[in-house]
């Protein structure tokens, strides 16, 4: 790791206060992300400012038929709630999902859709949820908020205060897990509200999360896997690694939405 | 460079470290606690493994900066003079270390595991275990002596 400062501030004024002072600085949290990558020196911010310690970021709570999420709740914490094991089953899988315990008792919801991975399993959700994306200058509603790979509409001084997620009448999160890093390979969440149904990828594009609009009207008319199995994903534009090549990455896209659809709660 | 005041095992540790100092590089380097062990040193392994007020984390993915003010327990903490802890126990009983290097998170993590889930059966016990390695391969008995240790 290259040499820096580091500041743990008690409030967003004061975190916001630093970000202004030097254009290299940068918000950490849990930094299940962030240290790594500053370990494998791709990443060399000159100053963190440790926003974990303030408080008033960690609560879940219903409000006006949504779920809000402060940005500083850790994964372990979404996925043992029993409010949002109620509201969202499908967001307490997704949060059990990603990576191991010990990283989910340290990774936040607020790091990770502010880091915006192609294959993190938090935008997916937000996607799918209509999410808005409260920070300490605004709101913004999930598509506009999740520009590209691992990029956002946040402005350079701009934090992640919370996040809040409509309550669907059902839905349901299928990912298959890298085996060795549990990020995506292909994730599908999708969701069905009283006037619409949403479905939204991860892990599949090379332009990051997406919703899947010819998923989205078929199933519109008819919710069944078999109306699923009639829509086919292109592989123009889906990412090809050594863990799956577009054609095989797509297919698995696919295979995930019609799981999503089996295990819809 | 900045101080340190970290709880560990109930001592209160306090050192002048670099912004940059891991948390497993203080507690090993600083503190001489080598009981936690670096492994993979690229948050995959879990050899790593401590509890942070009470709760799973990995060392190595943790500057020690972040820790200061608070609670650390490693695999030198949780015995009771010369008694094992049950979970130290249950793994020399039932042969769930070969060469012994992924023991220490194997174990920490083990004890978070008992405290977070009632009723472990051998499924929940592996699927908890995605975040701990063990090169020798020896799961088999690790998963042993979790369940043993869990049924004390």
């Amino acid at each position: 790791m290259y040499k820096f400062n580091y500041h743990k501030v008690s409030s967003i004024e004061e975190a916001e206060k630093l970000l202004n002072e030097d254009n290299e600085s940068k918000i950490i949290s849990g930094g299940q992300t962030l240290i790594p990558t500053m370990k494998q020196r791709l990443a060399s911010p000159s100053v963190l400012i440790d926003i974990s310690g303030i408080s008033n970021l960690n609560f879940i709570k219903e409000e006006n038929n949504s779920i809000i999420i402060g940005a500083n709740t850790k994964h372990s914490d979404v996925a043992s709630s029993d409010l949002i094991r109620n509201k969202i089953p499908s967001l307490s899988d997704l949060a059990e999902g990603i990576g191991d315990p010990h990283v989910r008792n340290m990774g936040t919801i607020g790091g990770s859709i502010s880091n915006n991975d192609p294959t993190a399993d938090y935008p997916a959700a937000c996607l799918g949820l209509d999410a808005v994306i409260t920070t300490n200058k605004r709101d913004i509603i999930s598509s506009d908020f999740f520009v590209g790979l691992f990029e956002t509409a946040l402005d350079e001084n701009e934090i992640v205060v919370s996040i809040s997620f409509n309550i669907p009448e059902k839905s349901s999160y299928m990912k298959f897990p890298n085996p060795a890093s549990r990020y995506a390979m292909a994730g599908v969440y999708l969701s069905i509200f009283s006037d619409k149904i949403n479905v939204s990828v991860t892990g599949a594009s090379e332009n990051g999360v997406f919703k899947w609009k010819d998923m989205e009207d078929i199933l519109s008319k008819d919710l069944s896997v078999d109306n699923a199995k009639k829509v086919n994903l292109s592989p123009d534009g889906i990412m090809s690694d050594i863990h799956a090549d577009s054609i095989y990455r797509a297919n698995l896209v696919e295979v995930m939405a019609a799981r999503a659809i089996e295990n819809l709660k | 460079m900045p101080k340190v005041n970290i709880n560990v095992n109930g001592e209160n540790l306090s050192a002048e470290v670099e912004e940059r100092q891991l948390l497993v590089h203080f507690l090993r380097d600083d503190m001489d606690l080598t009981g936690t062990h670096v492994g993979c040193d690229t948050s995959q392994c879990g050899a790593c493994v401590v509890h942070l007020e009470g709760k799973a984390i990995k060392s190595c993915t943790m500057l020690a900066v972040q820790a200061d003010g608070m609670n650390v327990t490693t695999i030198e903490g949780i015995a009771d003079g010369d008694n094992l802890h049950p979970v130290q126990e249950a793994f020399r009983d039932n042969h769930g270390l070969q060469c012994g290097f992924c023991t220490p998170g194997m174990i920490m993590a083990a004890i978070d595991i008992i405290n977070r889930k009632p009723n472990l059966d051998e499924k929940t016990v592996r699927e908890e275990l995605e975040g701990n390695l063990c090169r020798c391969t020896g799961y088999q008995n690790i998963v042993k002596s979790i369940l043993a240790a869990a049924s004390k």
